[in-house]
């Protein structure tokens, strides 16, 4: 081996080590990205690209395109010639949706001025409007304007509660129309509020464990993994049985005499917090129990010892030492419970919805796509914050399982 | 942690309190798991305990919700219980065919994951790994991004691409349901590489073995346990697993959760406790399984 330097030969021998292990490791890259990032950024894409109006109406199009103002005949005429061939195409109904998601009630006034539209005379600038008042309305031309360009920002407006009024200009929506912030809001708040009550039942039960000797604690961690192991159907079904007006729990109260009216415990809120504590509680346990465990009692001791009470080498001594245990557990709770969907879904009735109930009201039953993708990337992003945070605080690394 | 002898009043009073506070909790945890399974034994269809089964009269208890989760589907649920009842049963039976579905797909995903999910943790715990962190943080994400979105992504995804149309049955679900396993493979099997010892394979190869006799005969025996829990996990994930399945799956390839999805919202009935109760059974033996193999990987590495 002469005349090769060595920093050479070793820089070389590296970068086969490395090769080797990207080697082991792309297989699974390729598939997540095709089964996994792909679809993902393809929904992503749903969320701002919409052309079920510009593909249709071509000539409105056209004429958005290089005017812009109030509409004058050349845009009624654009117009009907875009009617008439969604009536021959059998696209109205399509286009009308797409202008419906924005503007209420205009579906019909798609479908219906799509089947008038041949026996429309010019000038159609009064003719149409003859027809219905509505297509003289300056919010309509606005919405169609918008849906003329394929790419649109429109359904994250919306997500927001907000919308453009006549003139283009951005503004809130009316209060009683107003539901995605409130939600977002709510799905927080509800987030929050599960995170601490988990640790609230977290806490003390991890300190027992970490304590105890390894023999018992170890049968007792049975009672913290086997809820994690048990399906989430039948947890949330054993919740139904315990809660329901009719359920053991308010039987029991009934029975024993603690109240007379049976306590409406399920199809709210309060089921949906229940529920969802009981199921993300593993999650908090184990990695407060993980920092926790390794923490040696001497130093409460001592503090004890150096005439600290109780509550104090608690506070000052103790405390400290599981902050990390506490940030991991806080927010592996947290991220789970932002994008909790089945739970709410079942027992959440009316009130206990959360966000991601709404997306799949949009994919199921609205229909409206778009916007079921775009609330669904506001809710991606703050989860990807969170897991950023995590990352950077905790380390996915570190992160356990039982 | 005793109470010590120096303990004040108020000290002994909070040392008892706070066990009786830690066994609430652990009630909390466990007994709306454990509820389930004496009222699956109901006679009555209702969903609470009945006279006669607190006053332990066997005539409050009957197996007539498991006899339903047989014969609900069948063609003839009433004929006499010969061979020719149980293949209709085997064949008919709703709650049998979801079963043989919730079988199939985690088999086949809990294959797929745990096979490249191995792989890429062998590559990710090697010190030389380019990008690790990044790649990991992605290899982790189906865990993390609320399901809802990943099943809206894959809806559209497949139907761009006309899944269905493939003629591969159960395709879908099975690579959905892998790539939501597959978190669960790598952290578990990384888990049981930290501290591995890479003087082991450099002690075998220097003895004359080659990469695969390595791998075989070292790497092997040492990660399997992770492995197998790993697997056990992506698993139970599949077995669990119901909104990719509403969002994706076809009509003949609907599983169990999705099953008792449709029982909860529709028509529920304690046929529904009875397939809870089979579940916490199967997940406690897969619980002990973890379990006894999570003790053997720790002695095999002299943790």
């Amino acid at each position: 081996m002469e005349g090769r330097p060595l920093k050479q030969a070793l820089a070389r021998a590296q970068s086969r080590a490395k090769r080797r292990a990207l080697l082991l490791v792309v297989p699974l890259l390729l598939f997540i990205v095709v089964t996994f990032v792909a679809p993902i950024g393809q929904m992503l894409l749903r969320s701002v690209h919409n052309d079920a109006f510009a593909r249709n109406m071509p000539n409105v199009g056209a004429w958005f395109a290089e005017n812009d103002g109030a509409p004058d005949e050349a845009a009624y005429s654009a117009l009907v010639a875009d009617l008439r061939l969604a009536r021959e195409n059998r696209t109205a109904g399509e286009v009308g949706t797409r202008i419906n998601y924005e503007l209420g009630g205009t579906r019909s006034l798609f479908t219906s001025g799509a089947r008038g539209a041949d026996d429309l005379e010019p000038p159609f600038a009064t003719s149409l409007v003859e027809d219905d008042a509505k297509w003289a309305d300056p919010q309509l031309w606005q919405v169609m304007r918008t849906a003329s360009h394929a790419y649109t920002a429109s359904f994250y407006l919306a997500a927001l509660d907000l919308t453009r009024d006549g003139d283009g200009n951005i503004v809130r929506v009316p209060e009683g129309r107003a539901v995605y912030l409130s939600l977002f809001a709510k799905t927080f708040a509800l987030s929050a509020l599960i995170t601490a009550i988990c640790l609230l039942l977290g806490y003390p039960v991890a300190h027992l464990l970490a304590t105890l000797p390894l023999a018992k604690s170890n049968l007792l961690m049975i009672l913290v993994l086997l809820p994690f192991w048990t399906s989430l159907l039948v947890r949330t079904t054993s919740w139904m049985v315990l809660l329901q007006e009719q359920g053991v729990i308010n039987n029991t109260l009934v029975a024993t005499g603690i109240t007379d009216t049976r306590l409406p415990m399920i199809y709210n809120q309060t089921g949906t917090v229940i529920a969802m504590v009981h199921i993300l509680l593993p999650f908090m346990i184990l990695p407060l129990y993980s920092v926790m465990r390794p923490i040696r009692p001497h130093y409460v001791r001592a503090a004890r010892s150096l005439g600290a009470t109780s509550w104090t080498a608690f506070r000052r001594v103790y405390l400290p030492q599981t902050v990390p245990g506490i940030g991991a557990g806080a927010l592996l709770v947290f991220i789970l419970a932002v994008g909790y969907y089945i739970t709410p879904a079942l027992v959440g009735g009316a009130s206990g919805q959360l966000i991601s109930n709404l997306i799949a009201y949009h994919m199921q039953d609205s229909l409206n796509w778009s916007m079921a993708a775009a609330l669904a990337a506001i809710l991606l992003a703050a989860v990807l914050l969170l897991y950023w945070l995590y990352d950077r605080l905790i380390g996915i690394d570190n992160m356990k399982l039982g | 942690m005793a109470l010590p002898i120096y303990a004040s009043p108020l000290e002994r009073i909070w040392y008892y309190a706070y066990r009786v506070i830690c066994a609430l909790i652990f009630l909390f945890l466990i007994a709306p798991i454990l509820i389930v399974i004496p009222l699956s034994f109901n006679a009555e269809p209702y969903f609470t305990f009945t006279q006669k089964m607190l006053s332990l009269d066997p005539t409050g208890y009957s197996l007539r919700w498991y006899d339903t989760l047989l014969t609900f589907g069948m063609q003839a649920p009433d004929a006499p219980r010969d061979s020719s009842w149980w293949r209709d049963a085997w064949t008919n039976a709703r709650w049998v065919g979801v079963a043989k579905n919730s079988v199939i797909v985690g088999v086949f995903s809990t294959i797929i994951a745990t096979v490249l999910g191995t792989l890429a943790a062998l590559g990710l715990s090697r010190p030389e790994m380019p990008f690790r962190r990044t790649i990991m943080a992605v290899l982790i994400s189906p865990m993390i991004v609320p399901i809802i979105i990943t099943a809206t992504g894959l809806f559209f995804f497949y139907s761009s691409i006309q899944i269905r149309e493939w003629g591969v049955p159960y395709l879908g679900v099975v690579l959905a349901h892998a790539t939501l396993g597959i978190p669960f493979v790598i952290i578990t099997v990384t888990a049981t590489l930290v501290g591995f010892d890479h003087s082991l394979t450099r002690a075998a190869a220097s003895l004359g073995a080659n990469p695969r006799t390595v791998f075989r005969k070292v790497i092997l025996p040492l990660i399997l346990p992770g492995m197998i829990s790993g697997a056990l996990f992506a698993f139970v994930t599949s077995f669990d697993e119901v909104v990719v399945v509403m969002f994706i799956a076809g009509p003949e390839e609907q599983t169990i959760p999705r099953q008792m999805w449709n029982g909860i919202r529709e028509s529920i009935s304690p046929a529904i406790l009875a397939v809870a109760t089979i579940l916490v059974v199967i997940s406690v033996l897969l619980l002990a399984a973890v379990e006894l193999l999570r003790r053997r990987s720790e002695r095999l590495r002299g943790l």
